[in-house]
């Protein structure tokens, strides 16, 4: 008798915002999302300190992440600005996403 | 994606580089397909339409399409449009046709027509901001995504029986300094909220109209502080299917329809149902002096009820009456409320001035309006609550005889009446108080007690508070000379006029306020409370504070505290309705025992028990409900007991026997001062003389026996 372990690691989907997320732009970052979406990552982390704005459009793709990617996937915001933060936060949005000051 | 492959998405018209097709002319509005938005307007006796597109808040339209005569299906043009930016776009029709006033045309190519279908409008995002007067298109349409996040969310479908509903102005609710949020007055902010409502206990909010208005109509100066008067309730619709932007922390980027979808999902989380006042009896273009938005320029003579010269009928009182009766008119009535029941969740709807909902196209009133009929047996609309208020300004009184088809419930504007005449201490109305408070079966034989929306006060008229301190209304911060606003108050200032630091008059006024939410919330039927009420909110006697975006309007949280007796008494009164279902009965009484309990569902007593005095001179009675009867005998609960006596000097009031394992406890009298005016419900303490309690001069005691 042998006897085997298959250990699995996290598959952590990551993406770097810059800018503005406007319905232009929200395309492309959707396109992105769909590719990574066939990978099924447990976690998607989105770092997004340079970014100054976020449509509605733009925060969509979160919920449409969340919608392909499964209700599991966890999401996370890193460092964002605060009025990034309070467009979230007057949205609702701040249930399904964590808002992290740093991922480790 | 195999969308993309169908042939129909692809253009086969150009104009100055933009690519279009034929479009679909239902559904109406404009829809987002495959690679395009698919326009779709409705007009009859228009002769072209032309379909005008701005960028977001640029003065002028990037491109204007004449619709191509083959484009137009019966009396609706439609057209598909490709490679739009659907976030920045702005867009808005011309429809051309015969000005000719008395024939009820009103055609006038020059203006830019917002459309009635628009799921959101732009032009004024943020509350108050002046807007640029000259702007060619001053409301906006603009598209909404139709693909919010409602996780496990559905209406809650409470029974109607258990519904306490608290009706609230959005803005009014936080915009107070005191809130001590951040986005005071939106609908973010009543979501940071949400605690102070289930505290209270109410499961359900009423909110006065947050269909898109602009607060700008009418706007003009207080003579008395300079202080810019504007339209602060809301009851003057610009479009029936937008929420007002004005009411988002994030309206000024387009976000409102998220963050009041994002309120009513987390009102629905905490149990809290979410019905909607709404105004089809009217809109905000006004009579022929009035601006034209939309249905004028669209089809005057259809969406209008006109007078054969071709004048504007007023039921409404506020200049013109929408045509509800007309066939294509009543369709976007159901569209409208199917749109709101089905994407926004709401749990209901209370229909300002319905009485106007059942008038011909003439005017007069019908007998089956096909309306409120397609309304009450709508399919999607099923479950949702529907409210009427049962009257109109054309003099149309219905309050007990609204065409209810099983379904409508009535805002019982006699039970107010009869509760504020009692609690003055008026003569004569013992007799309809008794039926007020059995749910009114002398209006509703047939529809039971849930039929009848009991309030004491509403956004229209004296708060509560002020209903005790002013005999007068004194409206003079309105401009009109104190003319406007209702001279029939039912109010008594309890001997001084205003404030005053006669503590005798305050106390007095305090009681009558507990007395008025005492009897309100042992009633059956369905309780309403006013934003406000709980906390003794003033209005400085003004009795139509439509205009007033003010600390008039305002909720002030730090009355939380300084009438933390109301507060207290309040929360404690919804909650021991809550805790009670005896009081929430969805059927009249029978007046006999049918469970074998040995009394009664219901009985009248007086001073003496098991007799009341149902003369035109008493101003007492009590009554006693039988817990083995609750929910038709399906669940046991206590004995309740309510003595009320609006008589100026302490009554005697002999206690009728109770089972001999049961006992009398105290649960509120509100002659006694805070915190011996009423009890936690549960712990009420038990009363030392079984037999008889002194009521004290116009008061309300409740006891429980168990």
């Amino acid at each position: 008798m042998s006897f085997s372990i298959l250990a699995e690691t996290k598959k952590i989907a990551k993406i770097t915002l810059m800018g503005e997320v406007d319905s232009l732009s929200a395309r492309e970052f959707q396109k992105e999302i769909e590719k990574m979406a066939a990978e099924s990552p447990d976690e998607l982390v989105l770092f997004v300190e340079n970014l100054t704005f976020i449509s509605s459009a733009g925060l969509r793709v979160l919920i449409f992440a969340k919608q392909k990617m499964g209700s599991n996937l966890a999401i996370y915001i890193v460092n964002p600005q605060e009025s990034i933060v309070e467009t979230i936060e007057k949205t609702g949005l701040q249930h399904s996403v964590n808002i992290v000051d740093q991922y480790l | 994606m195999m969308v993309d492959n169908r042939i129909d998405y692809y253009p086969t018209h150009e104009h100055e580089g933009i690519k279009f097709r034929r479009g679909h002319a239902l559904p109406f509005g404009a829809t987002m397909v495959a690679g395009g938005v698919n326009f779709s307007i409705f007009s009859s006796g228009s002769t072209a339409c032309t379909l005008v597109l701005f960028e977001r808040g640029e003065a002028l339209p990037f491109a204007e399409i004449p619709f191509p005569d083959e484009f137009r299906v019966g009396n609706v043009y439609c057209m598909t449009v490709f490679d739009l930016n659907y976030e920045r776009l702005e867009y808005g029709y011309r429809m051309d046709g015969p000005f000719n006033p008395s024939a009820g045309l009103r055609f006038d190519k020059t203006a830019i027509l917002s459309d009635p279908y628009a799921k959101v409008l732009g032009g004024r995002d943020t509350w108050m901001v002046k807007p640029d007067w000259d702007n060619v298109y001053q409301y906006r349409s603009r598209l909404a995504f139709e693909d919010f996040d409602w996780e496990q969310d559905h209406p809650l479908e409470t029974p109607i029986e258990d519904l306490i509903i608290y009706e609230m102005h959005v803005r009014g609710f936080t915009q107070h300094e005191s809130s001590g949020l951040k986005n005071r007055g939106t609908f973010s902010a009543i979501r940071s909220k949400i605690p102070y409502l289930k505290e209270l206990g109410v499961n359900c909010v009423e909110l006065l109209p947050i269909y898109e208005f602009d607060e700008w109509e009418n706007s003009r100066q207080n003579p008395v502080t300079g202080e810019t008067l504007v339209n602060y309730w809301g009851y003057s619709t610009v479009n029936f299917f937008s929420p007002k932007a004005g009411y988002a922390a994030t309206g000024k980027f387009g976000m409102q329809v998220d963050e009041l979808k994002t309120l009513i999902k987390e009102l629905h989380k905490n149990g809290i149902e979410v019905m909607l006042d709404v105004v089809f009896n009217h809109t905000a273009e006004g009579d022929q002096r009035g601006p034209t938005i939309s249905f004028r320029g669209l089809d005057n003579k259809t969406y209008y009820m006109l007078t054969p010269e071709g004048y504007y009928f007023n039921f409404s009182g506020t200049g013109n009456t929408l045509n509800c009766n007309n066939p294509v008119v009543r369709n976007m009535v159901l569209d409208c409320l199917r749109y709101w029941a089905s994407e926004y969740h709401i749990d209901g709807f209370r229909f300002d001035l319905a009485a106007i909902l059942g008038r011909a196209q003439n005017g007069a009133p019908l007998s089956n309006p096909p309306l409120l009929e397609s309304l009450a047996y709508d399919p999607v609309l099923a479950k949702c609550k529907l409210i009427a208020e049962a009257w109109d300004a054309g003099g149309l009184y219905q309050v007990g005889s609204f065409p209810a088809y099983g379904r409508w419930a009535e805002w019982n504007g006699k039970y107010r009446d009869n509760l504020r005449k009692f609690l003055k201490g008026d003569a004569g109305e013992v007799g309809d108080m008794i039926q007020r408070i059995m749910g009114s079966p002398d209006l509703y034989s047939m529809r039971g007690p849930t039929a009848s929306i009991n309030f004491v006060s509403c956004h229209d008229g004296f708060s509560l508070y002020d209903m005790f301190a002013y005999n007068e209304k004194h409206n003079e911060a309105n401009g009109e000379n104190n003319n406007d606003g209702a001279n029939d108050n039912n109010s008594w200032n309890c001997g001084h006029e205003g404030e005053t630091d006669d503590p005798a008059i305050n106390f007095l006024r305090h009681k009558q306020v507990k007395n008025a939410l005492a009897i309100l919330l042992v009633s059956q039927g369905v309780p309403m409370v006013l934003m406000g009420d709980e906390v003794g909110r003033t209005q400085k006697g003004n009795n139509n504070t439509y205009c007033q975006d003010n600390e008039l309007n305002w909720f002030d949280w730090s009355q939380q505290e300084t009438n933390a007796d109301l507060y207290t008494f309040s929360q404690r009164i919804i909650n021991f309705r809550r805790q009670h279902p005896v009081l929430r009965s969805s059927t009249h009484f029978q007046y006999w025992d049918y469970v074998g309990s040995g009394y009664p569902d219901i009985s009248f007593h007086g001073t003496k028990a098991w007799s009341c005095d149902r003369s035109e001179s008493s101003r007492t009675f009590a009554f006693m409900l039988c817990g083995d009867h609750a929910k038709q005998g399906v669940i046991k609960d206590d004995m309740i007991y309510v003595a009320m006596n609006m008589y100026w000097g302490g009554l005697h009031f002999e206690l009728p026997g109770l089972p001999p394992e049961k006992k009398w406890y105290l649960f509120a009298n509100t002659d006694m001062p805070s915190p011996g005016d009423c009890f936690v419900p549960g712990s009420e303490p038990i009363l030392e003389n079984q037999h008889e309690f002194l009521v004290g001069s116009r008061s309300v005691v409740i006891l429980i026996g168990r």
